[in-house]
């Protein structure tokens, strides 16, 4: 029957469907199930858990309510907590472009042994647990940090950087900008130093060589480090919880305090599923607005 | 005029220097004041001293979950490879339905934010009743560390000759010989940077392992946050600059092997 009825399907010059091979299912089969019950289970029960009620007297309570996601979602103290991690990200992704691009840059114009030493210097600290680095920023933003204690000798303020926004964002740079540096390292590569060598000759002055030659071959660099910085920023928890505290909460430390401190676990699977539903969104909208530019600037090409 | 193109100038360097010291203050602060002979956060203007270094071997605490973060590293890394290189396989080198969506499978923890996997892993091992294993620890890393360790052994299968699999089979060796003695001593490269790299990232791994580590079994990044939760003091310091130095050995490990930077971009 099934070959009968193909037969008048308009299907006749397709090319011939491919017999079905057990070899790749053999391979990658184990792996795959694996993957499928350790995130999928997990993430549906953690859905269900949202889904729960909660009260502080009996604690959770197995219902079907929406009353979790509406505390989340209604709360201005929720609010306040996804305006600040995704204000974080943005800001925090800007700051590394404008210190992590040019950076990527000057080390590929490095001589050899100070290029590698210099590459080794901004990328092994992304080696370094999120935790050292962090504490070195306690050690230097705390009330007789080395920061302070300049901050302090020039004037500028009295008041350490700890448990504030400024101070949040300085640990969070410090931590995500070698991604950046990575990302438009690998998109300078491929950049042919003979079309810098072009620009230069026709009489364009560096920066307008800069500008519009090196810049547009990086910019897919700089667009998909951007997006690692921001979705690792949106979501970072070490760094935040350190230097901001439960002063300065973002999403992540939020989720950690419903679930360890106060024990509301359904609020906590909401959050987390906001956030990651957020996340979600922000990838997909990102990757669908660097997709129809480049069309764009493809078709006028 | 050319010959400037490939140097920098003063500007940039300068830039350079700054972008560094910014980079590498805070190992060299921490890495200080480990090294202070007071008995609170200090720089060590009065003479260097070991104490804290000793320190550490009072607080077993540190030394046990040190001693679990690295059984937990290996044997995450050892497994995510175990499933990495089959995969890669199977994806790079078969055209079949589900190739995508299996790719995307395996890749997808990098896009899940890691506080998410971690309530879900505890949701979950809560309700298996196997909450605070170390076993559960093992599955839950090796979930995270995977995509690192798929990503560069891909680059090293997408990039190999197969003429010479095709010479062994052809010359009767099983599938199973000419992988073994064939195709893994190509992708070498590929299958220990990963190796390495999934090492250090479940190593390092905090905010999933929150969740699911236990009192009697935490790693040392665990143990670490809840330390410094509580108070910052210099044995914290050492502790990092352990950890800092281990770390630098590691990585100019894989410089040598591999090039840090193809490692890092998994084009291994």
């Amino acid at each position: 029957m099934a070959e009968v009825s193909s037969l008048h399907k308009p299907t006749a010059n397709r090319a011939p469907r491919l017999r079905w091979d057990a070899r790749p299912w053999l391979l990658c089969g184990p792996g795959a199930v694996f993957f499928l019950v350790m995130l999928g289970v997990p993430l549906v029960m953690t859905v269900v858990l949202s889904l729960y009620g909660f009260s502080y007297t009996e604690g959770l309570i197995e219902t079907r309510t929406l009353a979790s996601y509406r505390e989340a979602l209604v709360d201005p103290y929720f609010h306040e907590i996804f305006l600040r991690t995704y204000a974080l990200g943005v800001g925090v992704t800007l700051i590394c472009v404008v210190l992590g691009a040019p950076e990527a840059y000057v080390i590929s114009k490095l001589r050899p042994p100070w290029r590698t030493i210099c590459l080794l210097a901004a990328l092994g600290p992304l080696l370094v647990s999120v935790i050292v680095r962090t504490l070195g920023w306690v050690l230097l933003l705390g009330n007789h940090g080395l920061v302070t204690e300049a901050l302090r000798f020039v004037g500028l303020t009295d008041r350490s950087l700890m448990y504030t926004h400024t101070g949040m964002v300085i640990a969070l740079v410090h931590v995500f900008v070698p991604f950046m540096v990575i990302s438009v390292w690998a998109a300078l590569k491929k950049v042919d130093p003979a079309t810098e060598q072009a620009a230069l000759s026709l009489g364009a002055s560096k920066f307008t060589m800069l500008r519009r030659v090196v810049l547009p071959q990086v910019l897919p660099g700089i667009l998909s480090g951007s997006l690692i910085v921001f979705a690792l920023t949106a979501s970072a928890f070490a760094t935040p919880a350190i230097i901001g505290e439960r002063r300065l909460k973002v999403a992540a430390t939020a989720i950690y305090d419903e679930y360890l401190s106060t024990s509301n676990w359904p609020l906590g699977a909401a959050l987390a599923m906001i956030l990651l539903v957020l996340n979600a969104l922000v990838i997909f909208a990102y990757n669908r607005l660097v997709e129809r530019r480049y069309r764009k600037t493809l078709g006028e090409a | 005029m050319y010959r400037n193109l490939d140097r920098n100038g003063p500007l940039a360097l300068v830039f350079n220097a700054l972008f560094l010291l910014f980079l590498l203050a805070p190992l060299v602060v921490v890495i200080l004041v480990s090294l202070t002979p007071e008995g609170y956060l200090s720089y060590p203007t009065n003479g260097v001293s070991l104490r804290w270094f000793r320190a550490i071997l009072d607080n077993p605490q540190f030394i046990d979950a040190f001693y679990n973060s690295a059984v937990l590293a290996v044997l995450s890394a050892s497994l995510a490879t175990l499933i990495a290189v089959p995969a890669a396989l199977a994806v790079a080198r078969y055209r079949f339905k589900g190739r995508d969506a299996l790719t995307t499978l395996f890749l997808s923890p990098l896009m899940i934010p890691q506080i998410v996997l971690g309530v879900a892993f505890l949701r979950f091992f809560t309700q298996l009743g196997v909450s605070g294993t170390f076993a559960s620890l093992v599955a839950a890393h090796v979930i995270v560390v995977v995509p690192y360790t798929l990503r560069l052994v891909l680059a090293s299968v997408v990039g190999l000759d197969r003429e010479a699999e095709r010479a062994a089979i052809s010359l009767g060796a099983s599938p199973w010989t000419s992988f073994r003695r064939v195709t893994l001593p190509m992708i070498l490269p590929g299958v220990t940077g990963g190796w390495m790299l999934a090492l250090i990232m479940s190593f390092d791994e905090l905010t999933m392992t929150v969740f699911v580590a236990s009192p009697g079994n935490t790693t040392l990044p665990v143990q670490m946050y809840n330390y410094i939760d509580q108070s910052v003091d210099p044995l914290i310091a050492s502790v990092s600059a352990v950890i800092i130095l281990i770390t630098i050995a590691f990585m100019l490990l894989i410089d040598r092997l591999f090039g840090l930077d193809k490692v890092l971009t998994g084009k291994g």
